[in-house]
Protein backbone atom coordinates (compact mmCIF):
# COMPACT_ATOMS: atom_id res chain seq x y z
CA UNK A 1 0.00 0.00 0.00
CA UNK A 2 1.31 3.52 -1.05
CA UNK A 3 1.90 6.10 1.73
CA UNK A 4 0.55 8.87 -0.21
CA UNK A 5 -2.61 9.75 0.64
CA UNK A 6 -5.38 8.12 -1.18
CA UNK A 7 -7.29 9.84 -4.03
CA UNK A 8 -10.12 7.40 -3.51
CA UNK A 9 -10.57 4.88 -1.46
CA UNK A 10 -12.84 1.48 -1.69
CA UNK A 11 -13.89 -0.12 1.10
CA UNK A 12 -16.23 -3.58 0.92
CA UNK A 13 -18.27 -1.92 -2.13
CA UNK A 14 -20.66 -4.83 -3.40
CA UNK A 15 -23.11 -4.32 -6.28
CA UNK A 16 -25.75 -6.99 -7.09
CA UNK A 17 -28.24 -6.65 -9.48
CA UNK A 18 -31.71 -7.76 -8.68
CA UNK A 19 -33.46 -9.76 -11.67
CA UNK A 20 -37.33 -10.55 -12.52
CA UNK A 21 -38.13 -13.72 -10.56
CA UNK A 22 -36.31 -12.81 -7.42
CA UNK A 23 -33.02 -13.68 -8.92
CA UNK A 24 -29.60 -11.96 -8.07
CA UNK A 25 -26.90 -11.33 -9.78
CA UNK A 26 -23.22 -10.46 -7.81
CA UNK A 27 -21.73 -8.30 -10.00
CA UNK A 28 -18.79 -6.88 -7.54
CA UNK A 29 -18.58 -8.18 -3.88
CA UNK A 30 -16.25 -6.72 -1.26
CA UNK A 31 -14.11 -4.63 -3.31
CA UNK A 32 -11.09 -3.04 -1.57
CA UNK A 33 -8.40 -0.70 -3.37
CA UNK A 34 -7.08 2.65 -3.15
CA UNK A 35 -5.83 4.86 -5.99
CA UNK A 36 -3.16 7.40 -4.64
CA UNK A 37 -2.85 11.01 -6.36
CA UNK A 38 -0.23 9.91 -9.46
CA UNK A 39 -0.43 6.54 -9.06
CA UNK A 40 -2.14 4.68 -11.51
CA UNK A 41 -4.38 1.17 -10.73
CA UNK A 42 -5.00 -1.13 -13.59
CA UNK A 43 -8.19 -2.99 -12.79
CA UNK A 44 -7.97 -6.29 -14.83
CA UNK A 45 -10.04 -9.61 -15.48
CA UNK A 46 -11.89 -11.35 -18.28
CA UNK A 47 -14.66 -9.77 -19.65
CA UNK A 48 -17.99 -10.14 -17.90
CA UNK A 49 -16.09 -10.02 -14.69
CA UNK A 50 -17.87 -7.39 -12.89
CA UNK A 51 -15.34 -4.80 -13.83
CA UNK A 52 -17.28 -1.37 -15.39
CA UNK A 53 -20.18 -2.34 -12.88
CA UNK A 54 -17.21 -1.44 -10.42
CA UNK A 55 -16.67 2.03 -13.00
CA UNK A 56 -20.55 2.68 -13.04
CA UNK A 57 -20.84 2.59 -9.18
CA UNK A 58 -18.03 4.61 -8.74
CA UNK A 59 -19.61 7.42 -11.21
CA UNK A 60 -23.69 6.79 -10.11
CA UNK A 61 -24.45 5.37 -13.34
CA UNK A 62 -25.96 2.10 -12.26
CA UNK A 63 -28.96 0.79 -13.90
CA UNK A 64 -32.13 1.11 -11.55
CA UNK A 65 -32.40 -2.57 -10.70
CA UNK A 66 -28.88 -2.57 -9.06
CA UNK A 67 -28.04 -2.12 -5.59
CA UNK A 68 -24.23 -0.78 -4.20
CA UNK A 69 -23.10 -1.28 -0.57
CA UNK A 70 -20.09 -0.35 0.88
CA UNK A 71 -17.92 2.79 0.77
CA UNK A 72 -16.21 4.44 -1.91
CA UNK A 73 -14.93 7.68 -0.34
CA UNK A 74 -13.15 10.40 -2.68
CA UNK A 75 -12.10 12.86 -0.31
CA UNK A 76 -14.69 13.47 2.24
CA UNK A 77 -17.58 12.36 -0.04
CA UNK A 78 -18.78 8.52 -0.08
CA UNK A 79 -19.58 8.21 -3.91
CA UNK A 80 -21.87 5.42 -2.82
CA UNK A 81 -24.50 7.20 -0.22
CA UNK A 82 -24.25 10.76 -2.43
CA UNK A 83 -27.75 11.55 -4.09
CA UNK A 84 -28.24 12.37 -8.16
CA UNK A 85 -27.88 15.95 -7.44
CA UNK A 86 -25.07 16.09 -5.66
CA UNK A 87 -23.15 13.31 -8.84
CA UNK A 88 -24.33 15.57 -11.08
CA UNK A 89 -22.95 18.77 -10.18
CA UNK A 90 -20.13 18.15 -8.34
CA UNK A 91 -18.49 14.35 -9.02
CA UNK A 92 -18.99 13.64 -12.92
CA UNK A 93 -16.63 15.31 -14.79
CA UNK A 94 -15.32 17.62 -12.11
CA UNK A 95 -14.57 14.86 -9.31
CA UNK A 96 -14.14 12.20 -11.38
CA UNK A 97 -12.93 12.12 -15.29
CA UNK A 98 -14.67 9.00 -17.29
CA UNK A 99 -12.36 8.15 -20.67
CA UNK A 100 -14.72 5.39 -22.24
CA UNK A 101 -14.57 2.74 -23.99
CA UNK A 102 -15.55 3.26 -27.23
CA UNK A 103 -15.04 7.37 -27.68
CA UNK A 104 -16.60 6.98 -31.18
CA UNK A 105 -19.91 6.13 -29.89
CA UNK A 106 -19.09 8.88 -26.77
CA UNK A 107 -18.53 11.64 -28.86
CA UNK A 108 -22.75 13.29 -30.05
CA UNK A 109 -22.17 12.29 -33.86
CA UNK A 110 -23.96 16.07 -35.30
CA UNK A 111 -21.76 18.10 -33.20
CA UNK A 112 -18.20 18.82 -34.24
CA UNK A 113 -15.33 18.69 -31.45
CA UNK A 114 -15.24 21.86 -30.76
CA UNK A 115 -18.59 22.65 -30.15
CA UNK A 116 -18.57 19.60 -27.61
CA UNK A 117 -15.35 20.86 -25.64
CA UNK A 118 -16.95 24.00 -25.61
CA UNK A 119 -20.24 22.82 -23.89
CA UNK A 120 -18.53 21.13 -21.39
CA UNK A 121 -15.89 23.93 -20.93
CA UNK A 122 -18.87 26.33 -20.29
CA UNK A 123 -20.71 24.03 -17.95
CA UNK A 124 -17.97 23.06 -16.12
CA UNK A 125 -15.87 25.76 -15.10
CA UNK A 126 -18.72 28.64 -15.90
CA UNK A 127 -18.91 30.30 -18.71
CA UNK A 128 -17.11 33.57 -19.28
CA UNK A 129 -17.85 34.75 -22.51
CA UNK A 130 -17.49 33.00 -25.91
CA UNK A 131 -13.99 34.33 -26.47
CA UNK A 132 -13.30 33.00 -23.13
CA UNK A 133 -14.96 29.63 -24.23
CA UNK A 134 -13.35 29.11 -27.30
CA UNK A 135 -9.91 29.24 -25.97
CA UNK A 136 -10.57 27.35 -23.14
CA UNK A 137 -11.66 24.61 -25.40
CA UNK A 138 -8.80 25.07 -27.30
CA UNK A 139 -6.60 24.73 -24.60
CA UNK A 140 -8.14 21.67 -23.36
CA UNK A 141 -7.67 20.23 -26.56
CA UNK A 142 -4.36 20.53 -26.22
CA UNK A 143 -3.47 19.52 -23.41
CA UNK A 144 -5.15 15.89 -24.79
CA UNK A 145 -2.54 16.18 -27.69
CA UNK A 146 -5.82 16.70 -29.98
CA UNK A 147 -4.41 18.89 -33.10
CA UNK A 148 -6.48 22.28 -33.22
CA UNK A 149 -7.15 21.84 -37.34
CA UNK A 150 -9.32 18.69 -36.37
CA UNK A 151 -11.40 20.90 -33.69
CA UNK A 152 -13.97 21.50 -36.40
CA UNK A 153 -14.64 18.07 -37.59
CA UNK A 154 -17.54 15.58 -36.74
CA UNK A 155 -17.05 12.40 -34.86
CA UNK A 156 -16.71 10.30 -38.08
CA UNK A 157 -14.31 12.39 -39.43
CA UNK A 158 -11.67 11.53 -36.84
CA UNK A 159 -9.64 8.31 -36.59
CA UNK A 160 -9.55 5.76 -33.70
CA UNK A 161 -6.38 7.34 -31.92
CA UNK A 162 -7.92 11.12 -32.57
CA UNK A 163 -11.54 10.29 -31.27
CA UNK A 164 -10.28 8.42 -28.26
CA UNK A 165 -8.16 12.05 -27.56
CA UNK A 166 -11.17 14.46 -27.60
CA UNK A 167 -12.89 11.70 -25.32
CA UNK A 168 -9.92 12.17 -23.15
CA UNK A 169 -9.62 16.01 -23.69
CA UNK A 170 -13.47 16.26 -22.46
CA UNK A 171 -12.52 14.08 -19.53
CA UNK A 172 -9.72 16.43 -18.67
CA UNK A 173 -12.07 19.73 -18.96
CA UNK A 174 -12.99 19.71 -14.95
CA UNK A 175 -9.21 18.89 -13.81
CA UNK A 176 -10.67 15.81 -11.70
CA UNK A 177 -8.88 14.30 -9.06
CA UNK A 178 -9.47 10.66 -10.33
CA UNK A 179 -9.79 9.59 -13.80
CA UNK A 180 -11.67 6.48 -14.69
CA UNK A 181 -10.46 4.96 -17.92
CA UNK A 182 -13.12 2.05 -18.85
CA UNK A 183 -11.28 -0.03 -21.84
CA UNK A 184 -9.70 3.02 -23.43
CA UNK A 185 -7.63 0.49 -25.70
CA UNK A 186 -10.59 -1.52 -26.90
CA UNK A 187 -10.22 -2.11 -30.54
CA UNK A 188 -6.89 0.08 -31.45
CA UNK A 189 -3.93 -1.37 -32.85
CA UNK A 190 -0.91 -1.55 -30.51
CA UNK A 191 0.60 1.17 -32.23
CA UNK A 192 -2.59 3.57 -30.93
CA UNK A 193 -2.73 1.48 -27.37
CA UNK A 194 0.68 2.24 -26.63
CA UNK A 195 0.11 6.01 -27.75
CA UNK A 196 -3.35 6.19 -25.82
CA UNK A 197 -2.20 4.29 -22.30
CA UNK A 198 1.35 7.14 -22.17
CA UNK A 199 -0.80 10.12 -22.95
CA UNK A 200 -2.96 8.65 -20.03
CA UNK A 201 0.12 7.72 -17.78
CA UNK A 202 1.18 11.38 -18.30
CA UNK A 203 -1.82 12.72 -17.20
CA UNK A 204 -1.85 11.65 -14.26
CA UNK A 205 1.61 12.22 -13.97
CA UNK A 206 1.66 15.81 -14.78
CA UNK A 207 -1.68 16.54 -12.69
CA UNK A 208 -1.11 14.29 -9.53
CA UNK A 209 -4.10 12.39 -10.42
CA UNK A 210 -4.92 9.15 -9.28
CA UNK A 211 -5.70 6.63 -12.22
CA UNK A 212 -7.95 4.17 -12.97
CA UNK A 213 -7.86 2.10 -15.46
CA UNK A 214 -9.99 -0.88 -16.38
CA UNK A 215 -8.99 -2.94 -18.91
CA UNK A 216 -8.41 -6.62 -20.53
CA UNK A 217 -5.44 -5.78 -22.22
CA UNK A 218 -2.84 -6.98 -20.27
CA UNK A 219 -0.11 -5.49 -22.49
CA UNK A 220 -1.86 -1.93 -21.91
CA UNK A 221 -1.54 -2.77 -18.17
CA UNK A 222 1.82 -3.50 -18.10
CA UNK A 223 2.82 0.07 -19.72
CA UNK A 224 1.19 2.25 -17.46
CA UNK A 225 0.14 0.67 -13.74
CA UNK A 226 1.88 0.90 -10.68
CA UNK A 227 -0.39 -1.67 -9.25
CA UNK A 228 -3.03 -4.08 -10.53
CA UNK A 229 -5.93 -5.56 -9.30
CA UNK A 230 -7.27 -8.96 -10.81
CA UNK A 231 -10.76 -9.45 -10.51
CA UNK A 232 -12.63 -12.71 -10.67
CA UNK A 233 -16.32 -13.55 -10.71
CA UNK A 234 -16.97 -10.14 -9.11
CA UNK A 235 -14.12 -10.24 -6.48
CA UNK A 236 -10.70 -9.22 -6.10
CA UNK A 237 -8.37 -12.08 -5.83
CA UNK A 238 -5.07 -10.53 -6.34
CA UNK A 239 -3.49 -6.90 -6.19
CA UNK A 240 -0.20 -6.74 -5.90
CA UNK A 241 2.56 -4.35 -7.19
CA UNK A 242 2.69 -4.11 -11.28
CA UNK A 243 6.34 -5.05 -11.45
CA UNK A 244 6.21 -8.10 -9.56
CA UNK A 245 3.01 -9.16 -11.59
CA UNK A 246 4.45 -9.21 -14.78
CA UNK A 247 8.10 -9.60 -14.01
CA UNK A 248 9.43 -11.87 -11.02
CA UNK A 249 8.27 -13.17 -8.83
CA UNK A 250 5.13 -12.71 -11.09
CA UNK A 251 1.77 -13.64 -9.92
CA UNK A 252 0.72 -15.45 -7.30
CA UNK A 253 -3.36 -16.45 -7.47
CA UNK A 254 -3.54 -19.01 -9.89
CA UNK A 255 -6.45 -17.19 -12.00
CA UNK A 256 -3.81 -14.30 -12.44
CA UNK A 257 -1.23 -17.07 -13.54
CA UNK A 258 -3.60 -18.22 -16.11
CA UNK A 259 -4.11 -15.03 -17.50
CA UNK A 260 -0.73 -14.30 -18.28
CA UNK A 261 0.04 -17.55 -19.89
CA UNK A 262 -2.55 -17.21 -21.94
CA UNK A 263 -0.79 -14.24 -23.59
CA UNK A 264 0.50 -15.46 -27.26
CA UNK A 265 3.72 -14.50 -26.64
CA UNK A 266 3.57 -16.81 -23.32
CA UNK A 267 2.03 -20.30 -23.26
CA UNK A 268 -1.17 -19.62 -25.31
CA UNK A 269 -3.35 -21.86 -23.49
CA UNK A 270 -6.37 -20.65 -22.32
CA UNK A 271 -7.55 -21.74 -18.74
CA UNK A 272 -9.85 -24.67 -18.88
CA UNK A 273 -13.60 -23.76 -18.47
CA UNK A 274 -15.52 -21.04 -18.53
CA UNK A 275 -16.27 -18.19 -15.67
CA UNK A 276 -19.03 -18.98 -13.19
CA UNK A 277 -22.22 -17.04 -13.36
CA UNK A 278 -22.39 -14.31 -11.56
CA UNK A 279 -25.86 -15.09 -10.44
CA UNK A 280 -24.76 -18.59 -8.98
CA UNK A 281 -21.59 -18.40 -7.65
CA UNK A 282 -20.55 -21.30 -5.30
CA UNK A 283 -20.00 -20.87 -1.26
CA UNK A 284 -16.29 -21.09 -1.54
CA UNK A 285 -13.61 -20.37 -4.04
CA UNK A 286 -15.19 -19.10 -7.40
CA UNK A 287 -12.26 -19.68 -9.31
CA UNK A 288 -11.62 -23.79 -8.17
CA UNK A 289 -13.98 -25.30 -10.69
CA UNK A 290 -11.05 -24.45 -13.28
CA UNK A 291 -7.73 -24.08 -10.61
CA UNK A 292 -5.12 -27.28 -11.03
CA UNK A 293 -4.70 -26.62 -7.24
CA UNK A 294 -7.70 -26.84 -5.83
CA UNK A 295 -8.45 -29.02 -2.62
CA UNK A 296 -10.88 -29.89 -0.27
CA UNK A 297 -10.00 -26.68 1.89
CA UNK A 298 -11.61 -24.18 -1.22
CA UNK A 299 -15.00 -24.90 -0.42
CA UNK A 300 -14.73 -22.34 2.21
CA UNK A 301 -14.15 -18.75 1.01
CA UNK A 302 -10.70 -17.53 1.08
CA UNK A 303 -9.78 -14.46 2.99
CA UNK A 304 -7.92 -11.74 1.16
CA UNK A 305 -4.67 -11.25 3.13
CA UNK A 306 -1.22 -9.73 2.20
CA UNK A 307 -2.84 -8.83 -1.29
CA UNK A 308 -3.94 -12.40 -2.28
CA UNK A 309 -7.61 -14.30 -1.64
CA UNK A 310 -6.24 -17.83 -2.44
CA UNK A 311 -5.93 -21.46 -0.26
CA UNK A 312 -2.92 -22.48 -2.53
CA UNK A 313 -1.29 -19.27 -3.52
CA UNK A 314 1.91 -19.82 -5.79
CA UNK A 315 4.85 -18.88 -3.26
CA UNK A 316 8.00 -17.38 -5.07
CA UNK A 317 10.03 -21.10 -4.08
CA UNK A 318 8.28 -23.04 -6.29
CA UNK A 319 8.34 -20.52 -9.18
CA UNK A 320 12.16 -20.90 -9.18
CA UNK A 321 11.80 -24.56 -9.44
CA UNK B 1 -7.58 -22.83 -53.23
CA UNK B 2 -8.82 -19.55 -52.25
CA UNK B 3 -7.09 -17.13 -54.72
CA UNK B 4 -7.01 -13.42 -54.49
CA UNK B 5 -5.81 -11.91 -57.66
CA UNK B 6 -5.22 -8.35 -58.42
CA UNK B 7 -8.01 -7.29 -56.22
CA UNK B 8 -8.98 -3.41 -55.99
CA UNK B 9 -12.02 -3.04 -53.68
CA UNK B 10 -13.83 -0.07 -52.10
CA UNK B 11 -16.87 1.96 -51.07
CA UNK B 12 -17.33 5.27 -53.52
CA UNK B 13 -16.44 5.84 -56.37
CA UNK B 14 -12.48 6.48 -57.70
CA UNK B 15 -11.12 6.20 -54.17
CA UNK B 16 -10.50 2.26 -53.50
CA UNK B 17 -9.56 1.27 -50.24
CA UNK B 18 -7.77 -1.83 -51.29
CA UNK B 19 -5.42 -1.67 -54.16
CA UNK B 20 -3.82 -4.35 -56.60
CA UNK B 21 -4.00 -7.11 -54.24
CA UNK B 22 -3.17 -10.57 -54.53
CA UNK B 23 -3.07 -13.57 -51.14
CA UNK B 24 -3.12 -17.06 -52.21
CA UNK B 25 -4.39 -19.85 -49.33
CA UNK B 26 -3.12 -23.44 -49.80
CA UNK B 27 -5.91 -25.98 -48.94
CA UNK B 28 -5.66 -26.29 -45.01
CA UNK B 29 -3.06 -23.57 -45.12
CA UNK B 30 -3.41 -20.57 -42.56
CA UNK B 31 -2.57 -17.06 -43.27
CA UNK B 32 -2.48 -14.43 -41.16
CA UNK B 33 -2.95 -10.84 -42.54
CA UNK B 34 -1.36 -7.85 -40.92
CA UNK B 35 -1.50 -4.41 -41.00
CA UNK B 36 -2.77 -0.84 -38.72
CA UNK B 37 -6.20 0.28 -38.30
CA UNK B 38 -7.31 1.61 -41.12
CA UNK B 39 -5.62 0.52 -43.98
CA UNK B 40 -8.78 -2.12 -45.77
CA UNK B 41 -7.61 -5.31 -44.12
CA UNK B 42 -11.15 -5.64 -43.30
CA UNK B 43 -12.15 -4.96 -46.84
CA UNK B 44 -10.01 -7.25 -48.37
CA UNK B 45 -11.46 -10.28 -45.83
CA UNK B 46 -14.69 -9.12 -46.68
CA UNK B 47 -13.95 -9.37 -51.03
CA UNK B 48 -12.45 -12.79 -49.65
CA UNK B 49 -15.81 -13.80 -47.57
CA UNK B 50 -17.44 -13.14 -50.91
CA UNK B 51 -19.23 -10.32 -48.46
CA UNK B 52 -17.98 -7.14 -50.66
CA UNK B 53 -17.66 -6.86 -54.59
CA UNK B 54 -14.52 -6.05 -55.68
CA UNK B 55 -14.35 -3.33 -58.46
CA UNK B 56 -11.58 -5.31 -60.07
CA UNK B 57 -9.97 -8.69 -59.93
CA UNK B 58 -10.36 -12.49 -59.68
CA UNK B 59 -11.50 -14.13 -56.95
CA UNK B 60 -10.93 -18.09 -57.33
CA UNK B 61 -12.24 -20.42 -54.65
CA UNK B 62 -11.25 -24.32 -55.03
CA UNK B 63 -10.68 -23.91 -58.84
CA UNK B 64 -13.68 -22.05 -59.79
CA UNK B 65 -13.95 -18.38 -60.10
CA UNK B 66 -16.33 -16.34 -58.01
CA UNK B 67 -18.97 -14.15 -60.08
CA UNK B 68 -21.04 -13.25 -57.72
CA UNK B 69 -21.28 -11.81 -53.92
CA UNK B 70 -23.32 -12.01 -51.35
CA UNK B 71 -26.59 -13.17 -51.98
CA UNK B 72 -25.54 -13.68 -55.48
CA UNK B 73 -22.97 -15.79 -54.63
CA UNK B 74 -24.57 -19.43 -55.27
CA UNK B 75 -25.10 -21.20 -52.30
CA UNK B 76 -21.82 -24.07 -52.91
CA UNK B 77 -19.83 -21.20 -52.79
CA UNK B 78 -21.40 -19.01 -49.96
CA UNK B 79 -21.03 -22.24 -47.72
CA UNK B 80 -17.41 -23.10 -48.18
CA UNK B 81 -16.84 -20.13 -46.18
CA UNK B 82 -17.05 -19.23 -42.77
CA UNK B 83 -16.65 -15.73 -41.53
CA UNK B 84 -16.18 -14.68 -37.91
CA UNK B 85 -16.18 -10.53 -36.98
CA UNK B 86 -14.36 -8.40 -34.83
CA UNK B 87 -17.53 -7.13 -32.81
CA UNK B 88 -20.25 -10.28 -31.51
CA UNK B 89 -22.47 -7.85 -30.45
CA UNK B 90 -23.24 -5.70 -34.18
CA UNK B 91 -22.73 -9.55 -36.16
CA UNK B 92 -26.00 -11.07 -34.44
CA UNK B 93 -29.21 -10.47 -34.64
CA UNK B 94 -30.20 -9.56 -30.68
CA UNK B 95 -33.84 -11.11 -31.06
CA UNK B 96 -32.14 -14.60 -31.41
CA UNK B 97 -31.30 -17.03 -28.67
CA UNK B 98 -28.01 -18.41 -28.88
CA UNK B 99 -29.18 -21.66 -30.26
CA UNK B 100 -31.00 -20.16 -32.87
CA UNK B 101 -28.15 -17.81 -33.63
CA UNK B 102 -26.39 -21.05 -34.38
CA UNK B 103 -28.85 -22.60 -36.28
CA UNK B 104 -29.96 -20.06 -38.75
CA UNK B 105 -27.29 -20.80 -41.46
CA UNK B 106 -28.51 -24.38 -41.26
CA UNK B 107 -31.93 -23.12 -41.56
CA UNK B 108 -31.53 -21.01 -44.15
CA UNK B 109 -29.82 -23.76 -46.47
CA UNK B 110 -32.56 -25.96 -45.56
CA UNK B 111 -31.24 -28.69 -43.49
CA UNK B 112 -33.48 -28.22 -40.56
CA UNK B 113 -33.21 -31.74 -39.57
CA UNK B 114 -29.16 -31.65 -38.63
CA UNK B 115 -29.77 -28.78 -36.19
CA UNK B 116 -29.98 -30.97 -33.32
CA UNK B 117 -27.14 -33.18 -33.82
CA UNK B 118 -25.03 -29.73 -35.30
CA UNK B 119 -25.86 -27.82 -31.93
CA UNK B 120 -24.82 -30.72 -29.66
CA UNK B 121 -21.35 -30.85 -31.49
CA UNK B 122 -20.64 -27.16 -31.15
CA UNK B 123 -22.06 -25.74 -28.17
CA UNK B 124 -19.46 -27.98 -26.24
CA UNK B 125 -16.51 -27.69 -28.67
CA UNK B 126 -16.79 -23.43 -28.47
CA UNK B 127 -17.01 -23.51 -25.00
CA UNK B 128 -20.72 -23.12 -24.74
CA UNK B 129 -22.66 -24.40 -21.72
CA UNK B 130 -26.20 -25.49 -21.51
CA UNK B 131 -27.63 -22.73 -19.85
CA UNK B 132 -26.09 -20.40 -22.48
CA UNK B 133 -27.64 -21.64 -25.39
CA UNK B 134 -31.24 -20.50 -24.59
CA UNK B 135 -30.36 -16.69 -23.36
CA UNK B 136 -30.24 -14.09 -26.08
CA UNK B 137 -27.48 -11.81 -27.02
CA UNK B 138 -28.21 -8.97 -24.39
CA UNK B 139 -27.05 -11.75 -21.63
CA UNK B 140 -24.31 -13.05 -22.22
CA UNK B 141 -20.91 -12.06 -22.43
CA UNK B 142 -18.46 -10.81 -25.35
CA UNK B 143 -16.65 -13.31 -25.22
CA UNK B 144 -19.61 -15.76 -24.96
CA UNK B 145 -21.11 -13.88 -27.84
CA UNK B 146 -17.85 -14.57 -29.77
CA UNK B 147 -17.99 -18.23 -29.28
CA UNK B 148 -21.31 -18.25 -30.37
CA UNK B 149 -20.66 -16.15 -33.13
CA UNK B 150 -17.66 -18.85 -33.88
CA UNK B 151 -20.20 -22.30 -33.81
CA UNK B 152 -22.28 -20.15 -36.13
CA UNK B 153 -19.35 -19.29 -38.42
CA UNK B 154 -18.50 -23.58 -38.32
CA UNK B 155 -22.15 -24.72 -38.32
CA UNK B 156 -21.95 -25.27 -42.43
CA UNK B 157 -18.52 -26.98 -41.94
CA UNK B 158 -17.02 -24.81 -44.43
CA UNK B 159 -13.63 -25.26 -45.91
CA UNK B 160 -12.52 -21.69 -45.76
CA UNK B 161 -12.76 -19.67 -42.40
CA UNK B 162 -12.16 -15.93 -42.53
CA UNK B 163 -11.76 -14.62 -38.78
CA UNK B 164 -11.49 -10.70 -39.02
CA UNK B 165 -10.05 -9.21 -35.78
CA UNK B 166 -12.20 -12.14 -33.71
CA UNK B 167 -10.00 -11.48 -30.29
CA UNK B 168 -9.40 -7.88 -30.26
CA UNK B 169 -12.47 -7.38 -28.20
CA UNK B 170 -11.50 -10.20 -25.60
CA UNK B 171 -9.54 -11.12 -22.82
CA UNK B 172 -6.41 -13.19 -23.01
CA UNK B 173 -7.82 -16.20 -21.83
CA UNK B 174 -10.80 -15.95 -23.70
CA UNK B 175 -8.68 -15.21 -26.80
CA UNK B 176 -6.26 -18.02 -26.23
CA UNK B 177 -9.54 -20.36 -26.00
CA UNK B 178 -11.14 -19.19 -29.19
CA UNK B 179 -7.98 -20.18 -31.22
CA UNK B 180 -7.92 -22.78 -29.64
CA UNK B 181 -11.85 -23.90 -30.87
CA UNK B 182 -10.60 -22.67 -34.40
CA UNK B 183 -7.41 -25.01 -34.37
CA UNK B 184 -9.41 -28.01 -33.46
CA UNK B 185 -11.81 -27.65 -35.76
CA UNK B 186 -9.27 -26.68 -38.60
CA UNK B 187 -7.27 -30.16 -37.19
CA UNK B 188 -10.11 -32.11 -37.52
CA UNK B 189 -11.60 -31.05 -41.10
CA UNK B 190 -8.44 -29.57 -42.53
CA UNK B 191 -10.55 -26.05 -43.35
CA UNK B 192 -8.00 -23.23 -44.79
CA UNK B 193 -8.14 -20.10 -42.70
CA UNK B 194 -7.28 -16.16 -43.10
CA UNK B 195 -6.87 -14.13 -40.27
CA UNK B 196 -6.84 -10.48 -40.02
CA UNK B 197 -5.12 -8.76 -37.35
CA UNK B 198 -2.94 -6.22 -36.16
CA UNK B 199 -0.96 -8.48 -33.44
CA UNK B 200 1.72 -9.84 -35.21
CA UNK B 201 2.71 -11.45 -31.72
CA UNK B 202 -0.81 -13.16 -32.20
CA UNK B 203 -0.89 -14.06 -35.72
CA UNK B 204 2.81 -15.73 -35.56
CA UNK B 205 1.48 -17.78 -33.15
CA UNK B 206 -1.19 -18.89 -34.64
CA UNK B 207 -0.80 -19.02 -38.41
CA UNK B 208 1.45 -21.17 -40.84
CA UNK B 209 2.39 -17.66 -41.81
CA UNK B 210 1.61 -13.72 -42.02
CA UNK B 211 1.98 -11.57 -44.43
CA UNK B 212 2.16 -8.07 -43.63
CA UNK B 213 -0.53 -5.70 -45.57
CA UNK B 214 2.51 -3.79 -47.58
CA UNK B 215 3.38 -6.87 -49.00
CA UNK B 216 0.06 -7.86 -50.90
CA UNK B 217 0.19 -4.90 -53.53
CA UNK B 218 4.01 -5.03 -54.14
CA UNK B 219 3.75 -9.33 -55.62
CA UNK B 220 1.57 -8.06 -58.41
CA UNK B 221 4.22 -5.30 -59.97
CA UNK B 222 7.19 -7.18 -59.80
Amino acid sequence: MTARTPVLSVRGLSVRFLMPGGRRIAAVTDAHFDVAAGECLALIGESGCGKSVLASALLGLLPANAQAAGQARLGDLDLLAADERTLARTVRGRLIGLVPQSPAAHLTPVRTVRSQLEETVAALTGGRGRAAVRSAAEAAAERAAFPAGHLDRHPHELSGGLAQRAATALALVGDAPLLVADEPTTGLDRDLVDHTVDELRRHADTGHRGLLVITHDLAAAERIADRVAVMYAGRIVELVDAKAFFGTPGPRHPYSRGLLQALPHRAFTPIPGMPPELGNLPDGCAFAPRCARATHACTALPQQADGIACHHPHVPEDLRA
Amino acid sequence: MLELHDITAGYGRGAPVVRNATLALAPGESVGLLGPSGCGKSTLARVAALLHRPEAGTVTLDGDPVRGWRYRAPRTQRTAIGVVFQQPRLSCDPRLRLTDLIAEPLRATGRRDEIPERLAELAPAVGLTPDLMDRRPHEVSDGQLQRACLARALVLRPRWLICDEVTAMLDASTAAALVAAVEEYRTATGAGLLAVGHDQVLLDRWCDRTVHWKKLTVAVHE
